[in-house]
C-alpha cells in the first residue's frame, strides 16, 4: 500500500483540494450572478415573451454562442491579458476564476433559458391577470416555478466547472488538475494521478447528489 | 358592467380575424355565457375584458373604464377588480395553496397580517381550509379549481372571468364548481362571464348567452330563449349536442316537429288528447325533461303522420305549447 502511494505528499494534495474547491466556489458564485440574468434576458427577449426583441435576443444569443464555441483550453490562453487586467495575475486560484466564469456563464445562461421555457405559460398569464407587474411576474412566478430546473442547471454547470478547473491547471491555476498534470502526467507518478482523479470523482459525485437532493426538495410538481 | 362595441381582433401575422364586429353588453350581477367551438374566438373575447389581449378595433368598456385606453397602472388596478379562473387552473406549483391565494394580495402590496386573515377567509369560503399547507400537485382537479376561485376572489373583484373553467373536470366536479360559481354570483353579486364549448354549462348557470361562430356573435339572448328555440345553426348544434337528440327525421315519415312545454303545459296529458282529437299518429324521436336553472321544461321531438297535422299543431299551440318545425320529412 505504502509502495503504491510513495510519491504522494498529502499536504500538497490537501492544498490542491482546497484550491480546486476555492476555484469552484468562486467561479460558481460569479457564474450564477452573471449567467442567471443573462439567461433570464435571453428568455424574456425570445419569441412570444414579454420583452420580445429579435435584435436583443439575436445579439445576446450570438455572443453566447461565440463564447461557447471557443474550446476552454483556448479561452484560458486568450483570456490571460484580460485576467491580468482584472485580478492582477493569471496564476493561482485568482487567475483561474475569470476564464472559468467566462467559460461557464454562457453555458449556464443557456441552461437557465431552457429551464424557464419549461414554465407553464398559463401560470405567467394568470400572474398578469392578477395584476402583477413584469418584475413581479419574473421574481414572484417565473423564477420560483423554474426553481427545480434552475437548480439542476446549476448542478450541471458546477460539474462542468470541476473539469474546467482541472484544465485550468495547464496555465498554472493550481488545484487537483494541476497536480495531475505536473506529477501524474509529466513525471509519470501514476499514484498522484489516481488519487487526484478519485478526489475529482468524489467531488463530482457529491455535487450531483447535493444537486439532486435540492431539486427534490424544491420540486412540488 | 362590460360593453363590447364593434370589437375586432386580428393577431399580428395571423391572417384570419379572431373576432369581427362583436358587440355585446353584460349587466352587473349577471352570469353571461359565451359558447362556441374551439377556434371561434372565445378565449380572445374573454382576454379582451382584462386586457390580456388588445382589440384591433372597437372599444371594450369594463366597470366604466375603456380597457384599451388604460395605462399600465390603470390596467393593473382593473385586473384587481376582475378575477379570472382557467381551464388548467394555472396555479403556481411552487407555492402552497395558501401561498397561491395570497399571491394576488402580495402583488397588490397588502400588509402581511391582512393577507393572512384574508387568505384564511377565502379558503374557508371554498371549503379548503385544511388544505392551506398543501401544494397544488397534491390536490384533485376540483380542489385545484377551488383554489383558483379563491385566488381570483382575493382582491375582492366585481367581475369573475371563467375561461373554460370546468372543461378539464369530470361531470360531478363540474357540477360542484358550477354550484360554487352560482353561489358567488348570488351571495357576492359578482358579475360572471364564462366561456365554454358545453351547452350544459350554459344551461346550468347562465342568465344570458352569446353564441360565437368564426369570430362573430351569431345569436344572443336569454338562455331559455336560445336553449329552447335556437335560431342559428350553431346554437342548434350545441343544443343537440347537449341533448343527444338526433336532428335527423329522415328515418320516419311525416312532419318532424319539436314541442316545447314550459310551466303549466309541462304537466298536461296533452299528447294523447291531441292524437285522439285530430287522428294524428306520433312517433317520439327524442325528448327531455329538465330544468333551466329554476324553470322546469319539457321538449319532445315528434314525427306526426296521418290525420290533420295542421290541426294538431294548432291544437298544441292553443294549449301553450310551442311548436317548431324541424323538417318536412317523409317524402
Amino acid at each position: 500500500m505504502s509502495a503504491f502511494v510513495e510519491n504522494i505528499d498529502w499536504a500538497e494534495i490537501g492544498q490542491a483540494t482546497v484550491d480546486t474547491l476555492s476555484m469552484l466556489g468562486g467561479s460558481m458564485v460569479l457564474t450564477v450572478i452573471l449567467g442567471l440574468p443573462l439567461g433570464v434576458i435571453l428568455f424574456l427577449t425570445g419569441k412570444g415573451q414579454m420583452l420580445q426583441s429579435r435584435v436583443a435576443n439575436g445579439v445576446l444569443s450570438l455572443v453566447i454562442n461565440i463564447l461557447r464555441s471557443v474550446p476552454f483550453v483556448i479561452l484560458l490562453i486568450v483570456m490571460i491579458p484580460l485576467t491580468v487586467a482584472l485580478v492582477g495575475t493569471s496564476l493561482g486560484v485568482a487567475g483561474a476564476i475569470p476564464p472559468l466564469v467566462v467559460g461557464a456563464a454562457p453555458f449556464f445562461a443557456r441552461l437557465v433559458e431552457t429551464a424557464l421555457r419549461e414554465v407553464d405559460k398559463g401560470v405567467i398569464e394568470a400572474s398578469f391577470a392578477m395584476g402583477a407587474k413584469r418584475r413581479q411576474v419574473v421574481l414572484g412566478a417565473l423564477l420560483p416555478e423554474a426553481m427545480p430546473g434552475l437548480i439542476a442547471a446549476a448542478t450541471v454547470t458546477a460539474i462542468a466547472l470541476v473539469s474546467y478547473t482541472a484544465m485550468a491547471g495547464v496555465v498554472g491555476a493550481g488545484g487537483l488538475g494541476d497536480l495531475a498534470i505536473r506529477f501524474g502526467y509529466q513525471r509519470f507518478q501514476t499514484d498522484v494521478m489516481v488519487v487526484t482523479v478519485v478526489l475529482l470523482l468524489v467531488l463530482v459525485q457529491a455535487l450531483q447528489m447535493v444537486g439532486d437532493t435540492v431539486v427534490r426538495r424544491v420540486s412540488h410538481r | 358592467m362590460i360593453t363590447f362595441q364593434d370589437v375586432s381582433k386580428t393577431y399580428a401575422g395571423g391572417g384570419r380575424a379572431a373576432l369581427t364586429g362583436v358587440s355585446l353588453s353584460v349587466a352587473p350581477g349577471e352570469v353571461f355565457g359565451v359558447i362556441g367551438a374551439s377556434g371561434a374566438g372565445k378565449s380572445t373575447l374573454i382576454r379582451l375584458i382584462n386586457g390580456l389581449e388588445k382589440p384591433s378595433g372597437g372599444q371594450v368598456i369594463v366597470d366604466g373604464d375603456d380597457v384599451t385606453a388604460l395605462g399600465v397602472e390603470g390596467l393593473r388596478a382593473l385586473r384587481r377588480r376582475v378575477g379570472m379562473i382557467f381551464q388548467h387552473f394555472n396555479l403556481l406549483s411552487s407555492k402552497t395553496v395558501a401561498g397561491n391565494v395570497a399571491f394576488p394580495l402580495k402583488l397588490a402590496g397588502v400588509p402581511d397580517a391582512e393577507v393572512k386573515a384574508r387568505t384564511a377567509e377565502l379558503l374557508a369560503r371554498v371549503g379548503l381550509s385544511e388544505f392551506a399547507a398543501k401544494y397544488p400537485a397534491q390536490l384533485s382537479g376540483g380542489q385545484k379549481q377551488r383554489v383558483g376561485i379563491a385566488r381570483a376572489l382575493a382582491t375582492g373583484p366585481k367581475v369573475l372571468l371563467c375561461d373554460e373553467a370546468t372543461s378539464a373536470l369530470d361531470p360531478e366536479t363540474t357540477e360542484q364548481i358550477l354550484e360554487l360559481v352560482s353561489n358567488l354570483n348570488r351571495e357576492l353579486g359578482l358579475t360572471i362571464v364564462l366561456i365554454t364549448h358545453e351547452m350544459d354549462v350554459v344551461r346550468r348557470v347562465c342568465d344570458r348567452v352569446a353564441v360565437l361562430e368564426g369570430g362573430a356573435v351569431v345569436e344572443s339572448g336569454p338562455v331559455e330563449e336560445v336553449f329552447l328555440h335556437p335560431a342559428s345553426a350553431t346554437a342548434r348544434r350545441f343544443v343537440m349536442e347537449a341533448d343527444g337528440v338526433p336532428a335527423d327525421g329522415a328515418m320516419v315519415g311525416g312532419r318532424v316537429v319539436r314541442l316545447t312545454f314550459r310551466g303549466e303545459a309541462t304537466y298536461k296529458p296533452i299528447l294523447g288528447l291531441v292524437a285522439r282529437e285530430t287522428g294524428v299518429d306520433y312517433s317520439i324521436l327524442g325528448g327531455r325533461i329538465h330544468r333551466l336553472r329554476e324553470t322546469p321544461y319539457g321538449q319532445l321531438t315528434l314525427a306526426l303522420t296521418g290525420g290533420d297535422v295542421e290541426a294538431a299543431i294548432k291544437r298544441f299551440q292553443a294549449d301553450g305549447v310551442r311548436v317548431d318545425l324541424v323538417t318536412e320529412a317523409g317524402r
